[in-house]
C-alpha cells in the first residue's frame, strides 16, 4: 500500500488547470494510490469469464489476448445493438461542460478526465473512429483516435475511477449517463479478461457461499448469535434470528458488510431488535445471504448471476414477500434491474406490512420493500415505541447514498425516521443532499486500501460538507443508508473530519427503540454509556 | 487550434458560395440543387439516426431521478422530477426540452485550500441562460422565415414577426431576435475559449456549427440592413423551391446565394453531428421513463438464461456445517 499525503498535502496537490498537451497524448500513471490490483486469474477462470491471465497495471505489457481488437470491437457493436443509452449517449453530448465540476473524482483530483464528458470521450473517441464515417475520416480532427493497447490501459484507469454515482447525469441536459458509460467500458475490458480483484472476489464468494465477504452459512449463524448476545447483554431480551426457514412471510436480504465490520453491525442488530419488537414473521437466509450485488460493477452477465439467488431463494422458502436492508447499489439493482432480470416474481405476493396492514403498492411487481419505507411505515402509525433522547448525545446529518437518491428517490422515508429517533438533526448544503448528494468516494468496487488516495479525493466533497455541519452545529454522527459507505465513511471522516462517527439509520432506530420487557437500557449498541448515565 | 480550423472550413464555405454564385454565377445550383440536396440529406439523415437509435433497444429501465419516488401515500412525491406515470414523464420532458430543467440545476463549484480545504457551489445560471436566448432566438428566427415559404403568410406569423420587431428602432425596423442570437452565439464561443476546462474538451465540431450558425446570422443581418435584397425575388425563388416549381430570378445579389449556402451546409451537417442531440434528447433512457419499476415490470427483449448456482449444488457443499449448526436443509 502506498503512502497517503497529509490532507493539506493532498488538497493543495488539486489543480484545475488542464495541462498542455492534448489529452490524447497524454498516457495514465500508474501511481500507487490511484488504482485498484487487477483479478486473480484463478478467480476469473472459476467463474468462467473470459480470457484470464495473469497481468499487472503497472507493467508495459498486460498480456492482452492475441485478437483483442477483435474483441474490443466485437463487445463494442454488441453493447451498441443491446443498449440505446450506450448508442444514444455516443452521439448526442455537445460538450458543454456542464458536468465538468460535478464528479467527486474531478473535484478531488483536478485530472481532466475525470470530468465526465472526457471519461465518456475515451470511449467515444473509439466509437468515432470504428463506427462513424466522419470519424473514420477525420481522424483527431473528429475527435476520433485509434485503439491502441495505451487505449486499453487508460480506460482501465478512468473507468475505475468513477464510482458509478449518476450525480453528472443530474446535470446533463441530455441526461448523459457517466454510469453507463462506466459500464460499458467495464463490460469490455472484462471481455479482455481486465478486471480489479476487489470486484472479482466479491462476485466469487457470493456466487459459491453466498455473500461478497464469503463468510460460510455456519460462521454466519455464529456472528448472529454474538450480536444476540450482545443484544441480550444491552437489552436484557434473547432474540432467536431465524435462517432458512420455510414459510416465513418475509424474507430479509441486506448487504454482507452489516453484518462483517463495525459499524455495519450495530445496524444489522438494530435491524433484528426492530423485527423482534414487531414479532415480524421473517427469515435470513445462509444461501442468499448477500443484498449487495458487485456483479453491478462488473458486468450484466454476473449481476444477474448474483441477484438470482434472491427470487429463488423467496421461492424455495415459499416466503411471501421481500424486505431489503440499507445499502445503496443493492437497491440500484433491485429497483432498476431484478424485476427484468430475473422476474416475474409471481410467486410471491404483494407486499403488506403484517403490522400495520399498508400495502406497498410501489412494489408490487418485484415484491421487495426497503426497511425505510417499511420502518417509516411503522413510525407514522406509531407501531413502535420510541426515546430519542437516548440518542441526545448524537449530532446527526444524514448522507443520502448516491443509488437510492438519484436510481430510486428514497429521500423523505429515511429523514422521516430520523426525526423520530433522535432529537438534533441537520441537513447539509443543499447542493451536497438528496439528489444533488456527493459519492462517499468509494463506490463501484472502489473501497480498497490499494486505492486510499483516490478514495480520499474522491470523498473530499462528501467529508467538506460534513466539515461544514460540523463547525457549524458540531455534528458528530453521519448517517447512511449504504453498507458501502458504513465501510468508508469512517474512514474518509477520520482523514478529512476527525470526530464524526457513521452509523446506519437503523442503528439509531434501535437505540431509541423502546422494547417491550427490556431491563433499564445503560448503554447504546456501541456499548457507550447513554447519555445521563455517564456517571 | 480547434476554433481556427471551424474558422477557416466556415470563411471557404463563404467562398465557395461568392466564387460559385457570384464569380460563377452558378445560381440555379446555389438557389435550387445545392437547398435540395441538403434538404434531403437533412429529412434523410435525421430520420436515419432516430431510427437507428430506436432500433437498440431500451434494456432496463433507468430514469436518473431528481426528487422524491412514489412510496407511502403520506409522503408527498416529487411528480415532475421523479415521475411515475406516462403523465409524469411527459411532464418531465417538457421542462427538460422547453425550459431545459437539468441545465437550471447548473452549478459552479469552488475550492478554496488556504486554511484546510473548502468547497462551495453556488448557482450558475449563466449557461442555462445563454443557451435559452440561442435555441429561442433560432427557433422565433426560423418561424419568422415562414414568411418566405408561405403565400398568403398566416397571421401568426405575421404576429411573431410584429412582436419580433416591437421596438421599432431604425428603418427597416431592427428586430430583436437579432441582437440576442448574435450575443448568445458570443457567449457560447467565448465560454469555450475562455474557460480552460471547456478549452481543453472542446473539439472542432463544437466550434463549427458555431461560426457556421454565426456566418448565417450576419449574412441575414447584412441583407436586411446593409446590403439590398430584392425580397420578392427572394420570396420567388423560395416559393418555387416550396411548390417544387423552382425558378431562379436575375435579381438577387451574391449575399442571398451565401446566405442560402451556409443554411444548405447547416442542414446538411446536421444529422451527422453533435446537433442530433435535438433528438437524442427525445431518446434519451434517463429523462424519458416513468420511475415505476418496483411497480411494473420492464422487458428486456435480449434477456438470456445465466449460468447459476443453484441451492441444491450450494446444500450440496455446505451440508454438513449447515446440519451441525443446526440451519435447516432440503435432504438430511
Amino acid at each position: 500500500m502506498s503512502k497517503l499525503p497529509k490532507p493539506k498535502d493532498l488538497a493543495s496537490s488539486i489543480n484545475y488547470t488542464p495541462p498542455r498537451e492534448h489529452w490524447m497524448d497524454i498516457k495514465p500513471e500508474f501511481r500507487p494510490g490511484t488504482y485498484s490490483y487487477p483479478a486473480k486469474p484463478q478467480l476469473v477462470e472459476k467463474m468462467g469469464f473470459p480470457n484470464p491471465h495473469e497481468w499487472s497495471p503497472t507493467d508495459e505489457d498486460w498480456h492482452l489476448p492475441e485478437n483483442w481488437q477483435e474483441i474490443v470491437y466485437n463487445t463494442f457493436r454488441d453493447r451498441l445493438e443491446k443498449y440505446r443509452s450506450l448508442k444514444v449517449f455516443m452521439d448526442i453530448c455537445v460538450r458543454c461542460g456542464a458536468c465538468a465540476d460535478k464528479c467527486h473524482y474531478f473535484i478531488g483530483s483536478g485530472d481532466p478526465k475525470n470530468m465526465p464528458v472526457l471519461r465518456a470521450e475515451l470511449l467515444r473517441s473509439i466509437y468515432r473512429k470504428d463506427f462513424t464515417t466522419f470519424g473514420k475520416i477525420l481522424g483527431r480532427f473528429g475527435g476520433a483516435r485509434k485503439l491502441t493497447e495505451d487505449v486499453i490501459k487508460e480506460w482501465f484507469y478512468y473507468f475505475y475511477q468513477c464510482t458509478e454515482c449518476r450525480r453528472c447525469s443530474l446535470f446533463c441536459p441530455y441526461g448523459i449517463d457517466t454510469a453507463e458509460i462506466t459500464m460499458m467500458g467495464r463490460e469490455i475490458l472484462h471481455e479482455l479478461g481486465i478486471s480489479i480483484n476487489w470486484v472479482m472476489e466479491p462476485i466469487y464468494n457470493c456466487f459459491h457461499v453466498g455473500n461478497h465477504i464469503g463468510i460460510p452459512p455456519h460462521t454466519f449463524k455464529d456472528i448472529v448469535d454474538f450480536m444476540c448476545d450482545d443484544i441480550e447483554e444491552i437489552t436484557g431480551i434473547r432474540i432467536e434470528v431465524p435462517l432458512n426457514k420455510k414459510g416465513a412471510e418475509v424474507l430479509f436480504v441486506t448487504p454482507s458488510g452489516d453484518y462483517f465490520a463495525d459499524p455495519g453491525t450495530y445496524t444489522f442488530m438494530g435491524y433484528l431488535m426492530l423485527f423482534h419488537e414487531i414479532g415480524l414473521d421473517y427469515t435470513m437466509s445462509t444461501y442468499a445471504a448477500e443484498g449487495g450485488n458487485f456483479g453491478l460493477f462488473n458486468s450484466f452477465e454476473a449481476m444477474k448471476r448474483l441477484n438470482a439467488k434472491i427470487y429463488a431463494e423467496a421461492k424455495r422458502l415459499g416466503v411471501k414477500w421481500i424486505l431489503g436492508g440499507e445499502c445503496g447499489h443493492m437497491w440500484r439493482v433491485i429497483h432498476q434491474y431484478m424485476d427484468t432480470m430475473n422476474g416475474p416474481a409471481d410467486f410471491l405476493e404483494v407486499p403488506r406490512s403484517p403490522i400495520t396492514g399498508t400495502v406497498f403498492h410501489n412494489a408490487k411487481s418485484t415484491k421487495m420493500v426497503h426497511i425505510c419505507e417499511f420502518t417509516a411505515d411503522l413510525i407514522k402509525h406509531g407501531a413502535i415505541k420510541l426515546d430519542p433522547s437516548r440518542n441526545d448525545d448524537l449530532i446527526v446529518t444524514h448522507h443520502d447514498s448516491c443509488n437510492p437518491s438519484r436510481a430510486m428517490g428514497l429521500l423523505e422515508e429515511p429523514r422521516y425516521i430520523l426525526k423520530h429517533v433522535c432529537n438534533h438533526f441537520y441537513e447539509m448544503p443543499e447542493q451536497t443532499i438528496r439528489e444533488q448528494t456527493f459519492c462517499c468516494g468509494s463506490g463501484a468496487g472502489l473501497n480498497n486500501d490499494e486505492f486510499m488516495e483516490m478514495r480520499m479525493r474522491g470523498g473530499l466533497p462528501r467529508a467538506n460538507a460534513v466539515k461544514y455541519v460540523h463547525d457549524k452545529y458540531g455534528v458528530n454522527t453521519l448517517t447512511c443508508i449504504c453498507a458501502i459507505d458504513r465501510a468508508a465513511l469512517p474512514t474518509l471522516m477520520d482523514y478529512w473530519v476527525p470526530g464524526v462517527r457513521v452509523a446506519g439509520i437503523h442503528e439509531l432506530v434501535a437505540n431509541a427503540l423502546v422494547m417491550k420487557g427490556e431491563k433499564e437500557r445503560e448503554t447504546n449498541l456501541r456499548g457507550e454509556p447513554l447519555p445521563g448515565k455517564e456517571g | 487550434m480547434s476554433a481556427v480550423y471551424s474558422l477557416i472550413i466556415v470563411l471557404a464555405l463563404v467562398l465557395v458560395a461568392v466564387v460559385g454564385a457570384g464569380g460563377g454565377g452558378l445560381h440555379a445550383l446555389f438557389g435550387v440543387v445545392i437547398p435540395y440536396v441538403a434538404f434531403v440529406v437533412f429529412l434523410a439523415g435525421f430520420i436515419y439516426r432516430v431510427i437507428n437509435w430506436a432500433k437498440s433497444p431500451v434494456p432496463f429501465r433507468i430514469p436518473t431521478t431528481a426528487g422524491q419516488q412514489e412510496s407511502l401515500k403520506w409522503i408527498k412525491q416529487n411528480k415532475l422530477d421523479n415521475p411515475s406515470t406516462t403523465w409524469g414523464v411527459i411532464g418531465r420532458m417538457v421542462l427538460e426540452i422547453l425550459f431545459f430543467r437539468s441545465l437550471f440545476r447548473n452549478t459552479k463549484m469552488q475550492l478554496k485550500v488556504n486554511g484546510g480545504p473548502s468547497l462551495s457551489y453556488g448557482s450558475s445560471k449563466f449557461l442555462w441562460v445563454g443557451a435559452i436566448v440561442f435555441h429561442y432566438c433560432f427557433f422565433i428566427i426560423l418561424l419568422r422565415h415562414g414568411r418566405f415559404f408561405t403565400d398568403p403568410v398566416p397571421g401568426c406569423i405575421e404576429w411573431l414577426d410584429k412582436l419580433d420587431s416591437i421596438l421599432q428602432i431604425g428603418v427597416p425596423n431592427i428586430y430583436i431576435t437579432e441582437f440576442l442570437i448574435v450575443g448568445a452565439l458570443l457567449y457560447l464561443f467565448l465560454r469555450r475559449v475562455c474557460d480552460s476546462k471547456l478549452r481543453y474538451i472542446s473539439l472542432p465540431a463544437d466550434y463549427f456549427p458555431l461560426f457556421l450558425i454565426m456566418a448565417i446570422v450576419i449574412t441575414g443581418i447584412l441583407m436586411r440592413y446593409f446590403i439590398r435584397t430584392d425580397i420578392v425575388a427572394a420570396k420567388d425563388l423560395i416559393m418555387g423551391l416550396v411548390t417544387l416549381h423552382p425558378k431562379v430570378p436575375e435579381t438577387l445579389g451574391t449575399i442571398f446565394y451565401v446566405h442560402v449556402f451556409l443554411v444548405s451546409i447547416l442542414m446538411a451537417y446536421f444529422p451527422w453531428s453533435k446537433l442530433m442531440h435535438a433528438g437524442g434528447i427525445f431518446l434519451s433512457p434517463t429523462r424519458n421513463l416513468a420511475n415505476n419499476n418496483r411497480m411494473k415490470r420492464h422487458i428486456n427483449p435480449w434477456n438470456y438464461p445465466v449460468k447459476l448456482h443453484t441451492y441444491e449444488e450450494w446444500e450440496d457443499e455446505f451440508r454438513d456445517v449447515l446440519k451441525e449448526a443446526g440451519i435447516p436443509v432440503e435432504k438430511e
